[in-house]
Formats: structure tokens, C-alpha cells, sequence
């Protein structure tokens, strides 16, 4: 078989459990103190590149790991990847611009063709915008094939299968051949902690920085969709508990339900 | 955001009081035996007046039927009966849950009026049997006392009931800013009036220090259904007797905690958590020594496991929760979790950072993961926290919860190892394969000296009660500890409070109790 490799698109979001706050401007959320990490997706996607290199025959897999984005700490997200035995990072600094999935595709495809890659593999959506359009539009503009959602992946010579779980149907395995997008769901499996020797040893590593206006100059990164308002989610009113069933029919007359 | 949220909560920890009962369905109730019968020398006093119809029929005149159960349901009542640890059962008839102070306050004075004994019960995760009765005393359960009474956002003093259920609580003051300043892994089942009249320690008790400063002032209702409220919220009052430190730890044998006024610490914004692993114990105390000069103020927790406790938890989750997987990739002697809170995450990244470099820079500590969101930081914890349920999933489990000073620590594992394979207790699969005891293991808060020694065993039987006891605590005193760290002393320590405690304090004590209880009625057989 030819060699695989593999790119791992990751990116770098509020922390999942926390709860967002709209900025006072209500252009986006507030950032400032808030804990940020790996989009749980992707980082289940570099989960099992780092299982597919090691299931398959040593020197058959390379493994890379791009973020793209404005913040400096998108380094760490990266040097996280490399302790977790990701064998080369490169961060995209974006700078300025605001980027939504389409462009986030173009500039994909443009580092895929780049660097010859066979695989990408990442989350199949961030959970900050819950956009999931990354992988599929990635996988047109390059032209190749997509497998969507996989709970589980095998490579065998140039094939590539995944499970897909489905509403209705229980499990839907497809087959492709490389190269080809694979956008990993949840169940895939359980990412691993980052090793602190490891870590250690990446720490003063430099990491690889390319730049959006420089390096993708002729990328259109133009956003063709503008964000008209975000709002945070309606609060339910929370019950009352009623002392009585007279009490309770007072109530519902009030609100002229009966 | 949603199926990420939604499949996390699927899959988030079981508390420990759902688990105690799928264990208790595992083992089911009838397997363990009456504290009457495992105690013999333990005689039911006949000054106690066993409940007639006349009883009941006064406590269904002031409670309704949702705040009484009897002797028809059963199963109910083998829940209020049996303790967490599965060693202790009582044979209480009744279990009253009054919604109000004033109820309990009328069955106080009822109970004392008739010599009816009672033990109050809270969550009924004691581990020393303090909380179930030793023969029928009538149960009374705060649990229905669960609201919070007020939060004054200000100065972070909360009032509550003492049955709200401490995760409850916590939860309540998260979404405030504020946090409670106690924590523990019983955190889903046990309540805050318990917590206070246990002292109960945990966590959070190296940074917040103990319920001995925080609490502010209780509402207690007396042996004789007198309400003694000192509910304050005044930092300093120095007018005369400090009456609620009395109730702190008393473990209700001189009044029951109705309500709680407490000083709760803001909630920290920013929060680290790491997993190391060190060769030996000696690294143990080297890395808290660094911990506490590196990290200083920050440092909000610091716990040992050995790595005996961390392959029970293994072994266990692997049989009830398929998403944990081990933090790191081998296994060592010792492992150490360390947590940092503070209010500025970049400041506390660099000082953690500093920290790691220098103790994993000369290999002090040799292996580790530092969690990188926070459903990591809640698996980490949960690794520490699973053990005392690990222990016992065996079947049995020997729990000790000892003061010794630091360097002292480990040597009490090692020696009650030592002592159990002396007496061919010890099991083994191929030298000992009818070896009743899986061995000890040693974890703990290394930050209070606190050591918790569990020893797992496949039964609870007399051979090796004898092996551990008294040797545990007359180990513990020759090197001047404590054989109640914070677990108090309920039943099973009552015994043993002579090698903590000076015949002197003892005294004093006894008069303590009469003084609050002439008749004796209040959780009586335990340690006053």
C-alpha cells in the first residue's frame, strides 16, 4: 500500500462545559478569562490518526496537525498535538480576519495540496459555531471522496471503511479509496491525556507559523454569510408549586388557560 | 454544542449513593448482619422505651404520612438501617422525616418525655456507623429540611436547611460566583447538616481550612425540643462561649443541626489540575514541599494514591464505566493529583508550568498528564474519588482515616501489610488463593496529613478485625496521630478513643453530653 498521510485540521474552542456569555456588543462571545481547548471533535480525530500509526506497519503513517487562527494559544493547542505523538504541527496565524467555514475549506485545500497529503481527518463540527460544513465543503473543493460522522475506521491497502451511525438505520458502513475526508463523531473513541515528559520535551519547540496574508494571498477568504444577531437562549420561567387545587384553578383562570 | 453536552452527562460519574445501591442490589441487604449480632457485648439499654402504638399514633398526629415510614416498607427501611460501608445495621421500625424545626423540635420533646432513643441521619454516608441505629432507635432523617434559606451575594454567608444535599448546594452557589468551602467525594448523598456534625474534611479543606472557622452560627434543636438558634452572620462575635464549635463534630449525640449559617469563599475562575507519578514516597514529600513554595497560594488540593488503590479503581471502573480510561500510560508506586485555583488563568498557567519544569526537570516526579479541559479535570478527580468505592467492591472494606505526622505516613501501610501476610490473611493467587484480604492500600490528603488506609477484604470477618485492631491504633499513637482524621468516631471507634484522647478529656466530654442529654436518648452506644 502507499504510505498514508494523514492531516488533522484542529481548532481551538471555548471549553465545552463552560457556558458561553455574549460580549456587550453582541458580535460574539466573550473570551477574556475563559478556558479554552481542542474542539472535542478534532481532538477525537487526532486520537485516531495516533491509532491509525500505530495499527499499521512503523513508517507507513505520517501525521500532521494545522490550526488556524488569530490567537497565540493556538501554539499550545499544537504542542499539546506533538506530546500526544503527532509528528509535525503547523499553526496558520489568521491575524485579522474573521473566517467562516468556507474559507477555513480554501485554505485547507490549499495546505492539503501543499503537502501532499492522502487523509484529512477532523472533527465533524466545532462546537463553538456547530457549523459541521468544514469536512464536507474541504472534501468538494479538493474533489475527493467524504465519509462523514465515522464511529470507527479501518484502512486496509488503499481503502479506507467507516461506520457511520444514523437516525433510523442503526449502523452504515461505507467504503472509499484514497485520498479522502473522514469527519469523526463522538463515539469514535477516547481521547488520550496529554504525557507530561512528553509535553516537556515540545515545550521550547518552535512551532511552524505560516501566515494568512502572506502564505494564502490568493485564497478568497471573503465571508459570503454576515452574522445579522446572536442572542443568548430564552430562560424558561421556573414553576410555582400551588398550595391547593383551588389555588390551582385560581391560577389557571388568571392565565386563561381554562 | 448540544450532543456533546448531552452524551457528557450520559456518561458523567455516577454519584456514589446511585452506586451504593446497585452494590447493595449486588450484595443484597439480607448478607449483612445486625450490629447486634456482630457486637454481643453490645446489650440494648432497657431505661429506652420500645415503640408502642401509642407511639405512632402521636407522630402521625404531627407529621404526615409523606414524612413517616414504617415498619410495612421494608426495603425503605433497610435503607435508613444499613450503613455505606455495608458493616453496620440496625433494626429500627421507624423513620421520621419532618418537613419542619418545629416537628422536630415536638418529637425532641416527645422522644425525651418518653426515653425513646434516637439517631438523627443525614445522608447516611458515615463510614465509622454513627449514623444508623446499633438496635431500634427511632430514626430521624433531616432530609426533608432542604431548602436553602438565604444567600447574602455581599459577603458569600449562606443559611440553609441542614438535609440540602451538598452537591445541591455547591451547584446553587456556582451559578452565584461563590462555592461551598467543603468538598468530598459523598458530595451527591451527604447533607450539610451532617457534614457540620461530623466535621467532615475533604478537599477543599487545605485551602478553606476546617468547618470549625467557616461555619458562622447554627440553629440546633436540643435533646428536650428546646431550638437553640445562633443562625448569625457575624465574622467576630466575642460575646461569651463559642456554644456552635460544641455541635461541630458532635455527631449528634447532644442535639440535632436543624440550620446552617456558613461563609462561603468566591469561586475561583481559574482552575489546573495534574496527575503525576513518583518512584518512591520520599518524592512525595518533595514535590509538596515544591508544590507549596512554587504554587503557594493557589495550590488548592493535594492528594497521594498508591498504586495498589489506583489498580482497585481500575479494575472497578472497568466494570462499571468503560469511558475512563487511565491518565497515563504506565503504572508507578505512587501518584500525586494536584489542583490549583485562582482568579487569573494566564498567571496560574505559568506559575503551574514553572512548577512541572522544576520538579519533572530533575525527574523528582517521572511521569504525569496535566488535564487540558475540564471534562479531564473532572475524570482526574474522579480517579481519586472512586477509590474508597473500589475498596469495598470486593465486598468488604476496613476503613481507617489517621493523623500522622508527614514523614510517618506511608510506614502505617506498609507495617499493616506487613502484618496481614505475617498472618496468612493476605490473598494470593497461586501462595494464598483463600486469602480473605486483597491488601491494604494508603490514600489521602497529604496536604492535612491525613492518610485514609482502606483494606480491602472479600467478607468482613472477626480474624481480621483482630489482625488490624487495635494494632492500627496503638500504631497511630505511639507515633502521636490521630485515629480520627475526619471520619469521627460513631461506633466503630468508640472503643479506641483512649488513644487520642486523655482520660481527662474524656471526662469532660461525658459531662458535656450529660449536661445536654440527663436521659441519654440521643444516638446513644456510640462514642459518649
Amino acid at each position: 500500500m502507499s504510505k498514508l498521510r494523514i492531516l488533522v485540521p484542529v481548532k481551538r474552542v471555548l471549553d465545552y462545559q463552560l457556558k458561553p456569555v455574549l460580549n456587550a456588543a453582541r458580535t460574539g462571545i466573550e473570551t477574556q478569562g475563559f478556558k479554552f481547548s481542542i474542539n472535542p471533535f478534532d481532538d477525537i480525530a487526532l486520537e485516531e490518526a495516533l491509532k491509525l500509526e500505530s495499527a499499521l506497519p512503523k513508517g507507513t503513517v505520517t501525521t500532521h496537525a494545522v490550526s488556524i487562527g488569530s490567537n497565540l494559544q493556538c501554539r499550545d493547542i499544537l504542542r499539546n498535538c506533538l506530546a500526544k505523538g503527532i509528528h509535525d504541527v503547523t499553526w496558520i496565524n489568521s491575524g485579522k480576519y474573521d473566517l467562516q467555514p468556507l474559507a477555513i475549506a480554501k485554505i485547507l485545500k490549499q495546505f492539503v495540496t501543499q503537502g501532499d497529503y492522502n487523509l484529512v481527518l477532523l472533527g465533524k463540527q466545532a462546537i463553538d459555531d456547530d457549523s459541521g460544513q468544514t469536512g464536507q465543503m474541504l472534501a468538494g473543493l479538493l474533489n475527493w471522496s467524504q465519509l462523514t460522522n465515522a464511529s470507527s475506521v479501518t484502512v486496509e491497502s488503499d481503502n479506507i471503511t467507516v461506520t457511520s451511525e444514523t437516525d433510523g438505520i442503526q449502523d452504515q458502513v461505507l467504503r472509499a479509496s484514497l485520498p479522502c475526508v473522514v469527519t469523526a463523531d463522538l463515539r469514535l473513541n477516547t481521547p488520550r491525556y496529554v504525557p507530561l515528559p512528553k509535553l516537556m520535551k515540545v515545550k521550547r519547540k518552535p512551532i511552524k507559523e505560516l501566515s494568512l496574508e502572506k502564505d494564502f494571498s490568493n485564497v478568497d477568504i471573503q465571508s459570503r454569510l454576515n452574522i445579522v444577531s446572536l442572542n443568548e437562549p430564552v430562560v424558561k420561567k421556573s414553576g410555582i408549586v400551588v398550595g391547593s387545587v383551588d389555588e390551582l384553578i385560581a391560577k389557571l383562570k388568571e392565565s386563561k388557560v381554562i | 454544542m448540544l450532543s456533546f453536552v448531552n452524551y457528557i452527562k450520559l456518561c458523567a460519574s455516577r454519584r456514589s449513593h446511585l452506586l451504593t445501591k446497585t452494590t447493595f442490589q449486588r450484595y443484597g441487604y439480607s448478607t449483612i448482619k445486625l450490629t447486634s449480632d456482630n457486637y454481643p457485648n453490645l446489650k440494648r439499654n432497657d431505661n429506652f422505651k420500645k415503640i408502642t402504638s401509642d407511639d405512632l399514633a402521636y407522630f402521625q398526629s404531627i407529621l404526615t404520612p409523606q414524612e413517616l415510614i414504617i415498619a410495612k416498607d421494608k426495603d425503605e427501611l433497610n435503607l435508613y438501617n444499613t450503613d455505606w460501608t455495608h458493616k453496620y445495621k440496625g433494626q429500627s421500625n421507624i423513620v421520621l422525616k419532618p418537613k419542619s424545626v418545629d416537628k422536630v423540635s415536638l418529637i425532641m420533646n416527645y422522644c425525651s418525655k418518653e426515653r425513646i432513643a434516637v439517631v438523627p441521619q443525614g445522608g447516611n454516608t458515615d463510614l465509622v456507623g454513627g449514623s444508623v441505629p446499633v438496635f431500634d432507635e427511632l430514626i430521624l432523617s433531616l432530609s426533608n429540611l432542604n431548602k436553602i434559606r438565604s444567600f447574602d451575594e455581599l459577603t458569600g454567608i449562606l443559611k440553609c436547611d441542614a438535609g440540602a444535599i451538598l452537591e445541591d448546594v455547591d451547584n446553587y452557589l456556582k451559578d452565584k460566583g461563590y462555592l461551598f468551602p467543603l468538598d468530598l467525594g459523598a458530595k451527591g448523598s451527604c447533607q450539610i447538616g451532617g457534614c457540620v456534625a461530623t466535621n467532615a474534611g475533604g478537599q477543599r479543606l487545605l485551602r478553606y481550612g476546617s468547618l470549625h472557622g467557616n461555619v458562622l452560627g447554627l440553629e440546633v434543636v436540643l435533646p428536650d425540643g428546646t431550638i437553640l438558634n445562633s443562625m448569625h452572620s457575624l465574622r467576630k462575635d466575642n460575646t461569651g462561649y463559642d456554644l456552635k464549635q460544641l455541635f461541630i463534630g458532635s455527631e449528634g449525640t447532644i442535639g440535632i443541626i436543624t440550620g446552617v449559617s456558613i461563609l462561603t469563599p468566591t469561586n475561583p475562575k481559574s482552575t489546573n489540575v495534574s496527575f503525576l507519578a513518583v518512584k518512591d514516597f520520599k518524592d512525595i514529600e518533595t514535590v509538596f514541599k515544591r508544590a507549596k513554595r512554587d504554587l503557594s497560594e493557589i495550590l488548592s488540593a493535594f492528594e497521594f494514591m498508591d498504586m495498589k488503590s489506583m489498580q482497585l479503581t481500575k479494575k472497578h471502573l472497568a466494570e462499571t464505566d468503560g469511558s475512563m480510561t487511565f491518565p497515563l500510560e504506565n503504572e508507578h508506586p505512587f501518584y500525586i493529583l494536584i489542583e490549583t485555583s485562582g482568579s487569573n488563568k494566564e498567571h496560574d498557567d505559568a506559575k503551574m508550568e514553572k512548577f512541572l519544569e522544576d520538579v519533572m526537570g530533575d525527574e523528582t516526579v517521572i511521569d504525569g498528564t496535566m488535564a487540558q479541559d475540564v471534562t479531564e479535570i473532572e475524570k482526574i478527580w474522579k480517579w481519586r474519588e472512586m477509590i474508597p468505592e473500589s475498596c469495598q467492591s470486593e465486598g468488604a472494606v476496613y476503613k481507617y482515616d489517621v493523623s500522622l505526622p508527614l514523614s510517618k505516613i506511608y510506614s502505617l501501610v506498609e507495617s499493616t501489610n506487613a502484618k496481614l501476610l505475617k498472618e496468612d490473611l493476605l490473598y494470593d493467587p497461586v501462595k494464598n488463593p483463600s486469602g480473605p484480604v486483597i491488601g491494604a492500600v494508603g490514600y489521602g490528603h497529604i496536604g492535612d496529613g491525613n492518610l485514609h488506609l482502606n483494606v480491602a477484604a472479600k467478607e468482613y470477618n472477626k480474624i481480621i478485625e483482630k489482625c488490624l485492631e487495635p494494632f492500627i491504633y496503638e500504631a497511630v499513637s505511639e507515633l502521636q496521630g490521630s485515629i480520627s482524621a475526619e471520619h469521627g468516631v460513631g461506633l466503630q471507634k468508640k472503643n479506641h478513643l483512649h488513644y487520642s484522647k486523655s482520660p481527662v478529656e474524656i471526662k469532660v466530654m461525658k459531662d458535656i453530653k450529660n449536661h445536654f442529654d440527663p436521659n441519654g436518648v440521643l444516638n446513644p452506644y456510640k462514642y459518649v
